[in-house]
């Protein structure tokens, strides 16, 4: 068994008096594409907010690498109205900003794309490594850190020679056609040097011949970069062709996990995505 | 393409130096007091604030209404550190010469009047910066006219004078001082752009999620653009109170700061080039060409209408709305003006005859 790498345990997420994750525990190891999949609105995106800190569970603990990341427990108002499980195991708070979580090593690509649109593509990705660089605000306007700065624009341009965007680099990121902003958002992401890299349903709006590509992309990164992989995914075609394992997610509780052929044959996953069958019919 | 930006930078070197002999020159021929030096020392002095405010709302995207503020602290710091110990007693006459009993040079006074606008700033971000859009320019405002009124205060006149002005500090009477503290610090504000933090900057203002996820501390980096901001708007309250050469802080009322972003949204959220020309417009406009609308005026028998004082107001205030109506994103967008820019334009131009 390989090192572990994130590890969920036990999260609830409650907005007021709906709980959009139900007492979620996960696990993803060193080297491993690990997909979350599960019908529309069973709270895979709220779990990866969970987990690179835009939201704050109600309960439960994240770790990465072994370390407590985030960590909470129902508090004030919420002691009443939790209506999860587990409410008196966590005891600590810890709630870093999305940056200490992104700083930390766990770099992830949004849903609805999220693009600086007003600047170009390769400045897009040389965001990403600011916030890596030493140099404060002085020694950058007075530009004594060009050794740096030459560091990073390099370390910009192999993410986007990695993604094939290299010749569009000038282009304003909101004129790329969508499938193009999606390899950018990746590139971005990669260009953090994560360990950890959260996909938030990349193939989403492509046909099926980009989300080929789209797989052998990912697993190629993945080999290329030493990285772990937790994808959020709707294509069937994707899942089962990159994940090493998949977790189940319907209405925020976890109800299957397995390798790609033992979910494929689960009884409860194929009532979550088709309905209760009539067998008699 | 190296080569090229090496020649756009000394093409760029030398018409900053053409407009250093410029002003000299304008320095020596225009009569002190006329209409036009006003103009160009206005123009100056408030393209150094519209380039500062321009930094937090274009740059950073931080809806902030606070620069008339900031630009008070700044002039005050100024004023109060560099009057002459000599001349404090006529000027603190109420007071009894006032509790600073020092007097610093004009340019320390520069300085401190920044340092200490950046300061308050720092204070005021604390609980304003979580504030977003709308409510952040409400917070801002507030605080600009509680700083007014606090200024105002008898309690504090042996430090401000309370309601009396400030006055017999060290000022300018040349236009290539106000011209090159404004070059120097606009400069800065250019370079501080172009760099990484700069870009840090924009992408807040693009998408503050985004931003977060790219590991940018979204309170660290507001704030720094707050503070920068000030420290320069500070400044350009130094200037301007060495330009009126008097200072109270009545004048320093929310209307200076709409003047202001009015010249930024002219000039184009975004564009440093755009702030400079619009703030020259605005006063050439407000202080000079639009001047004979408020005199009547005689053509032989005939009385031409709708001239009187005020009307100019009016007038400007339509051109106001057009501007608004029609070019949305200011004159410059966000675009700059810079020497690369006109060379691709001319290549651009250039395709097309060749390709037609």
């Amino acid at each position: 068994m390989s090192e572990n790498i994130l590890r969920v345990e036990n999260v609830t997420m409650q907005f007021g008096g709906v709980v959009a994750v139900n007492n979620l525990s996960l696990d993803i190891n060193k080297g491993e594409i690990v997909a979350l999949i599960g019908p529309n609105g069973a709270g895979k995106t709220t779990a990866f907010n969970v987990v690179t800190g835009v939201y704050e569970p109600t309960n439960g603990r994240v770790s990465f690498k072994g370390k407590t990341i985030v960590e909470n427990h129902p508090q004030g108002k919420m002691k009443k109205l939790y209506h999860g499980e587990n409410a008196g195991v966590y005891t600590h708070v810890v709630s870093p900003t999305p940056d200490k979580i992104t700083k930390l090593g766990i770099a992830r690509t949004f849903q609805n794309i999220r693009l600086f649109g007003k600047m170009t593509v390769f400045e897009n990705v040389l965001i990403a490594r600011h916030m890596r660089s030493k140099a404060n605000f002085m020694s950058a306007t007075l530009r004594l850190n060009h050794a740096e700065e030459a560091a990073n624009r390099e370390a910009a341009m192999k993410y986007l020679k990695l993604v094939g965007l290299e010749d569009l680099q000038l282009e304003k990121a909101s004129s790329l056609p969508y499938g193009k902003q999606r390899r950018l958002e990746i590139a971005r992401a990669l260009a953090t040097e994560p360990e950890l890299l959260l996909l938030d349903e990349p193939a989403a709006g492509m046909n099926p011949q980009e989300t080929v590509e789209l797989a052998h992309f990912i697993r190629d990164v993945k080999n290329q970069l030493d990285l772990s992989v937790f994808v959020i995914e709707h294509h069937m075609d994707l899942v089962m062709e990159i994940s090493d394992r998949i977790y189940v997610l319907d209405f925020g509780k976890l109800i299957a996990t397995g390798t790609p052929e033992e979910i494929q044959n689960d009884p409860h996953v194929i009532e979550a995505y088709l309905g209760v069958g009539d067998e008699d019919a | 393409m190296k080569e090229k930006k090496k020649s756009d930078m000394i093409i760029s070197a030398v018409l900053l130096a053409a407009l250093f002999v410029v002003v000299a020159v304008l320095d020596k021929r225009l009569s002190a007091t006329g209409i036009a030096m006003t103009v160009l020392k206005k123009g100056c002095i408030y393209s150094l604030v519209a380039v500062s405010m321009n930094l937090l709302n274009g740059f950073t995207g931080l809806f902030s209404l606070g620069q008339a503020g900031f630009m008070l602290i700044g002039g005050y710091t100024y004023a109060i550190l560099t009057i002459p110990v000599e001349a404090r007693n006529s000027v603190y006459q109420y007071f009894d010469g006032g509790i600073v009993q020092f007097a610093l040079p004009f340019w320390v006074g520069i300085i401190a009047a920044g340092c200490v606008a950046a300061l308050i700033a720092w204070l005021i971000g604390l609980p304003v910066l979580r504030l977003k859009s709308d409510y952040l320019a409400i917070a801002t405002l507030g605080f600009a006219e509680i700083i007014r009124a606090f200024f105002q205060w008898d309690k504090l006149g042996v430090l401000t004078n309370g309601s009396n002005m400030l006055r017999k500090y060290p000022s300018f009477q040349s236009l290539m001082f106000p011209f090159v503290v404004a070059v120097i610090c606009i400069a800065a504000i250019v370079l501080l752009i172009n760099s990484s933090y700069g870009r840090a900057f924009m992408a807040i203002r693009d998408d503050e999620v985004a931003a977060e996820a790219m590991g940018i501390n979204l309170a660290h980096h507001k704030r720094m653009s707050f503070c920068i901001s000030s420290f320069f708007a500070g400044i350009g309250g130094a200037l301007l109170a060495m330009y009126q050469t008097t200072i109270q802080a009545s004048a320093f009322k929310s209307n200076m700061t709409y003047e202001i972003l009015l010249i930024v949204v002219i000039g184009g959220l975004g564009s440093i080039t755009g702030s400079v020309v619009a703030t020259f417009l605005f006063y050439a406009c407000s202080e000079w060409w639009l001047r004979f609308l408020d005199s009547e005026l005689m053509i032989g028998a005939f009385k031409v209408p709708l001239l009187r004082s005020g009307f100019r107001k009016v007038v400007f205030s339509v051109i106001i709305m057009l501007i608004v109506l029609f070019a949305r994103k200011g004159l410059m967008g966000d675009k700059e003006f810079s020497v690369a820019g006109i060379r691709e334009f001319f290549s651009k131009r250039k395709k097309k005859e060749a390709g037609s």
